[in-house]
């Protein structure tokens, strides 16, 4: 503390910050990044293991034999199905209530903001069908769920089918400690959302749903499945939720040490686990899956219906059956034995799953980065912003102490110089503007959607698109001399003011970000944070101005896709990138209106007027 | 355990004030009886009533004072085969004669249901009432599990499901049988059949419903002579369709809705199934004082409008020594469902207060509900003394209606709990360094600093200086 309250060192300090401060930013940004690429390697990543000890060894005999009983079922269910062309609820009923479950049905519609064209689907009305197995001599006080969500271009028959099969061997057991909800839904996550809006009584999403008739408690953990063939080569486990919300890592372990136990191949991402940690291979495909892990996180879709449950802190995740070309193969009884493995696990939770990290990045399957180590990736990147802000306030003050200097008045009791005063009035134009522009974004897509389909030839997705787009790129367009006032005598502190608030505003938004979504945090700071340190509106313009709109939100969303199905080994071709992208601003707007996803509101409402403080920076007059 | 209390307070009534060697022998007398019911799910229900009856010499001291009344309740019990065993050595011919042959603990503990009582009370030997006997009944009622012993078939035995047969009455029984509800046991005998047949019936207004019952007396020496063991057998000839049950006219369903760690709502569902009649109902709910109630919030709905309950005693909590009592009387209408809801807010507590197991939740008791349903069909008053000792699990207030008291299923809540771990001590201690730290460079950063030259006047230049500045000249 002494060195700051010494003046002459203080003094010193300051010009040791304002000359080293472009090789300090720049030696920050290079270490998050590297921080970022050395998590893959062993020191920081370490291996899983199993932190409960009620799950703590796989000592359970599995007796699931019902692997013909289960294709049986999923004939039967398709053939209804295909005969209905929904799904068959009369059926489901009887065959769960024939398992000896209790059984009830909820039904819900959903009128969607726009037409969803992905899925096609606007007006949506369906049934949920659960049974529930109440287990002997409890209360119904806890209980587990197995959910299949049944969509119309995801049949899932086949998960159905094993559903109903290990329903009827569960349900010859003695051993349940928490009763089994065996839930159905219609509409994949649509009709998941329903069922849990009813299931704990709230309305978010503007759902209009029948209530429950029966419940079971509180809800421990959830697994959803997703099999559409009766042999799978693998299994893929997506642990990724809304707003990039993940499971205990527990439940992972649980779900690896039964893919080992079974000797079932397990992916994550759709990526085998490397073998070999030692050479540089391992950390190579490690980083393949960290990466593909990053951008699905920071997306904040559910990736499956187990994303909906973790807002009710329900641990939960998806098990997808995945067919490929592989030799061999796994017919439903291994699938079905690691399901009633891990059930019977959960079965013994005595609390909550609530011992291993709920925050990580898993560059493997068994392999994970905890949230100590991670964050300094992100912290490095910040720090480039706090010493741009820095450098900026301490010109700032200079110019001050350098202006009445000449004045010859040294009065330490002086208030704030006028101009100072003039140069906070002249930020609040821009700054309103911006955020109007930002709630212009949010709001008017949606809300003019007719108007725009009435005068132009566009469907209503369509024109919501559009709109988002027009609105967007008219941010970049609007003529910011709104700051005319500025004193004449230092014309460099009105845009000094401006960056200054915009570069705090920016880390504040990017640290929140950070701390709740890492993934998402961490791919916006690193895409916008060098053009926000270097916006200026000296130098070259219009090189700061191509590197601006290359980093601005909406391109990297599109980056994003690029760098997705490049990692995915599908590259895209630029026209279907952007019909992805086109895809991808619809689905953004729609799940934040069905499923309450963030990541729309946090772009259009905070770091796009944030990212048109920049854009002003540059073009200050 | 739970069971201890009661256990104790029976064996000092069982001395009596004067200890057990000096007591004569009581005049005891026994009734049991085993009823065993199909349930419209498939299951089978048994349920087995013990009743002992003694003089004594300890008084009943005068009436009830109300005033002392005292509920408790304890949210969750493990029933284990630990509560058995006591509860099983009150009975006179413990296990080894009568119908607790079949109180076989690994046969009790694989069924869906288990429940285990013990009463004791008073009762006047004449109408004056000058003096009393003491009565214990002991009741275990047990659910069997049609899909898990049956494997999916309805019949059973009772070895199948206790894995035992009768073979002799207890001694020291006055009465001793079994029921068996057969009410859908028609003349034309097509439904169901019992073996061996029943020779006598027993027919009975349950719970608003026509019952009939086959009688097996044990003290009836050719039930059990013939084959030297009595296995009662049911067979359907026409299995009952896979339909869902039948619902009772009342019945309710407890819940906390909302999600996160702050708020959360307090819901109780009340069904009303009957097609035309509307009947009150008696709410009593005791909520842990760490759920913060808002009374303000407390809302009663049935089919879209406000229920306006006629009666409400509502007791506030008090931190750490006593929970929030709610009691109502609401009118439940016609075929309707009633929603009581009340919001809380989730407190926390001092860390000391935790359980072991804070995560698992806590729980929060049933709400009791009291109400005399409306029946289908009239009862005529019994004879408490004279008609089977089940009839008064099934009390019938007049005619009309039947007393029914229901509990809901218990809650578990979690309340906002720390990480009782090596990183909450981490958190703690860098809170405060970072709290300590913060001020200091918060106070550095806001303070300008400005050299001050060092003051090196003199006594007599300062005194000047003073001069000067009352003159109003510029000091040295």
């Amino acid at each position: 503390m002494g060195l700051l309250s010494d003046p002459v060192r203080r003094r010193a300090l300051a010009r040791l910050v304002l000359r080293l401060n472009a090789p300090l930013c720049v030696l920050s940004y290079v270490a998050g990044i590297a921080w970022f690429l050395a998590l893959v390697f062993p020191p920081l990543t370490q291996r899983t293991y199993m932190s409960e000890n009620a799950m703590g060894s796989t000592m359970v005999e599995e007796q699931f034999a019902g692997g013909d009983r289960a294709r049986a079922f999923a004939r039967d269910f398709a053939a209804h199905r295909k005969k209905s062309g929904a799904l068959p609820v009369a059926w489901l009923e009887r065959t769960m209530r024939s398992a000896g479950l209790e059984v009830h049905t909820q039904s819900f519609s959903r009128k969607l903001p726009f037409p969803d064209e992905t899925h096609e689907r606007y007006m949506v009305s369906g049934t949920n069908v659960y049974g529930i197995l109440r287990a002997p001599r409890a209360a119904s006080t806890e209980s587990l769920v197995l959910t299949v969500p049944c969509g119309s271009d995801s049949t899932n028959s086949q998960a159905v089918g094993l559903l109903l099969a290990l329903a009827a061997h569960f349900r010859g057991q003695i051993y349940w400690a928490k009763d089994i909800i065996f839930l159905v839904t219609e509409h994949d996550l649509l009709g998941t959302e329903a069922w849990l809006e009813a299931y704990h009584d709230v309305n978010v999403t503007g759902m209009q749903s029948s209530p429950l008739q029966g419940r079971a408690g509180a809800i421990q953990a959830a697994v959803a499945l997703e099999l559409s063939s009766d042999v799978v080569t693998s299994l893929d486990v997506a642990v990724e939720g809304l707003n990039g919300q993940l499971p205990n890592l527990d439940l992972l372990n649980l779900f690896q040490t039964f893919c080992q136990k079974g000797g079932l191949l397990c992916t994550l991402q759709g990526k085998l686990q490397p073998q070999d940690w030692t050479s540089l291979d391992g950390p190579l495909q490690g980083l393949q899956t960290l990466l593909l892990m990053v951008l699905r996180q920071a997306s904040g879709r559910p990736h499956g219906s187990h994303g909906l449950f973790l807002r009710y802190r329900v641990e939960a995740l998806t098990l997808r059956g995945i067919n490929s070309f592989r030799q061999y193969k796994y017919d439903l009884v291994a699938v079905g034995k690691a399901l009633e493995g891990m059930f019977r696990k959960l079965n013994h939770l005595l609390e909550r799953l609530h011992q291993s990290f709920f925050l990580y990045l898993l560059p493997a399957l068994s392999r994970f980065v905890s949230i100590g180590l991670y964050m300094p990736a992100a912290g490095f990147l910040l720090l480039v912003l706090g010493l741009k802000a820095l450098e900026l306030w301490m010109q700032l003050h200079e110019a001050e102490v350098g202006l009445e200097e000449p004045g010859g008045a040294p009065g330490p009791s002086v208030p704030l110089p006028p101009s100072q005063g003039v140069g906070l009035a002249s930020l609040v134009a821009p700054l309103l503007i911006s955020q109007a522009m930002g709630l212009a974004l949010y709001v008017l897509p949606v809300l003019g959607q007719h108007v725009a389909t009435q005068h132009f030839p566009v469907a209503e997705a369509e024109a919501v698109v559009l709109t988002l787009l027009a609105i967007y790129a008219a941010g970049l367009a609007l003529p910011h001399n709104t700051h005319r006032v500025v004193s004449t005598q230092a014309p460099d502190r009105g845009w000094m003011a401006l960056k200054l608030v915009a570069l705090i505003y920016l880390a504040l938004q990017l640290g929140c970000i950070a701390l709740t979504n890492f993934s998402l945090g961490f791919l916006l700071a690193t895409t916008m944070v060098p053009a926000a340190a270097l916006a200026k509106p000296h130098g070259p313009r219009t090189l700061y101005a191509a590197l601006l709109v290359l980093t601005s939100p909406a391109a990297t969303l599109l980056g994003s896709l690029f760098l997705w199905r490049e990692l995915q080994e599908a590259p895209l071709s630029l026209a279907e990138g952007w019909q992805l992208f086109l895809a991808a601003l619809a689905q953004g707007v729609l799940e934040h209106h069905t499923y309450g996803a963030l990541l729309f509101p946090l772009l259009s409402l905070g770091l796009y007027p944030c990212w048109l403080l920049f854009w002003n920076v540059l073009f200050w007059k | 355990m739970a069971a201890a209390m009661p256990l104790a307070l029976l064996v000092l009534l069982l001395l009596g004030p004067r200890g057990w060697c000096l007591a004569e022998p009581p005049r005891d007398s026994l009734r049991e009886e085993l009823v065993i019911t199909p349930l419209p799910s498939g299951d089978v229900a048994a349920t087995f009533q013990f009743r002992t009856r003694w003089d004594s010499e300890l008084q009943r001291e005068g009436d009830t004072d109300h005033y002392f009344l005292r509920y408790a309740v304890l949210p969750r019990e493990v029933v284990c085969t630990e509560n058995l065993t006591p509860w099983k050595k009150l009975l006179p011919c413990s296990s080894k004669a009568g119908l607790s042959v079949l109180l076989k603990a690994d046969r009790l503990f694989h069924t869906s249901y288990h429940s285990q009582a013990v009463h004791i009370r008073p009762v006047c030997r004449n109408a004056r009432c000058t003096s009393i006997s003491w009565e214990l009944r002991q009741t275990l009622s047990v659910v069997f599990d049609a899909f898990i012993t049956g494997q999916g078939k309805k019949d059973w035995s009772l070895f199948r499901m206790f894995s035992r047969t009768l073979t002799e009455p207890c001694p020291l029984a006055s009465e001793s049988r079994v029921y068996v509800d057969i009410t859908n046991y028609n003349q034309d005998n097509e439904t169901l059949e019992v073996n061996p047949p029943p020779t006598t019936t027993y027919q009975d207004i349950i719970l608003g419903t026509r019952k009939t019952y086959a009688i097996y007396d044990l003290l009836d020496t050719a039930m059990i002579n013939n084959s030297r063991n009595l296995n009662i057998q049911l067979k359907w000839k026409r299995p009952p369709e896979n339909e869902a049950p039948p619902v009772p006219f009342l019945h309710a369903q407890r819940y906390v809705s909302g999600y996160g760690l702050q708020k959360g709502e307090l819901s109780t569902l009340l069904y009303n199934t009957h097609p035309y009649r509307a009947f009150p109902v008696l709410l009593l709910d005791t909520v842990p004082w760490y759920l913060r109630l808002y009374v303000h919030t407390l809302t009663i709905t049935s089919k879209g409008k406000e229920n306006k309950p006629s009666y409400i005693h509502y007791q506030p909590a008090q931190d750490r020594l006593q929970p929030h009592l709610l009691e109502m009387l609401i009118q439940l209408p016609a075929n309707s469902v009633t929603k009581v809801s009340i919001q809380f807010e989730r407190a926390l507590l001092k860390w000391t207060e935790y359980t072991p197991d804070p995560n698992h939740g806590f729980y929060v008791s049933p709400s009791v509900l009291s109400a005399l349903v409306p029946s289908v069909v009239a009862a005529k008053p019994v004879d408490w003394e004279e008609s089977p000792l089940f009839n008064s699990l099934f009390p019938v207030s007049d005619g009309s209606n039947y007393f029914v008291r229901l509990y809901t299923e218990p809650l578990l809540v979690n309340l906002p709990t720390p990480d009782f771990s090596m990183p909450y001590n981490v958190i703690c201690l860098t809170c405060t360094v970072v709290a300590v730290c913060y001020g200091s460079f918060y106070n550095l950063l806001t303070r300008t600093f400005h050299i001050e030259e060092p003051r090196t006047g003199s006594l007599a230049k300062r005194l000047a200086n003073l001069i000067r500045r009352a003159r109003g000249v510029p000091p040295l």
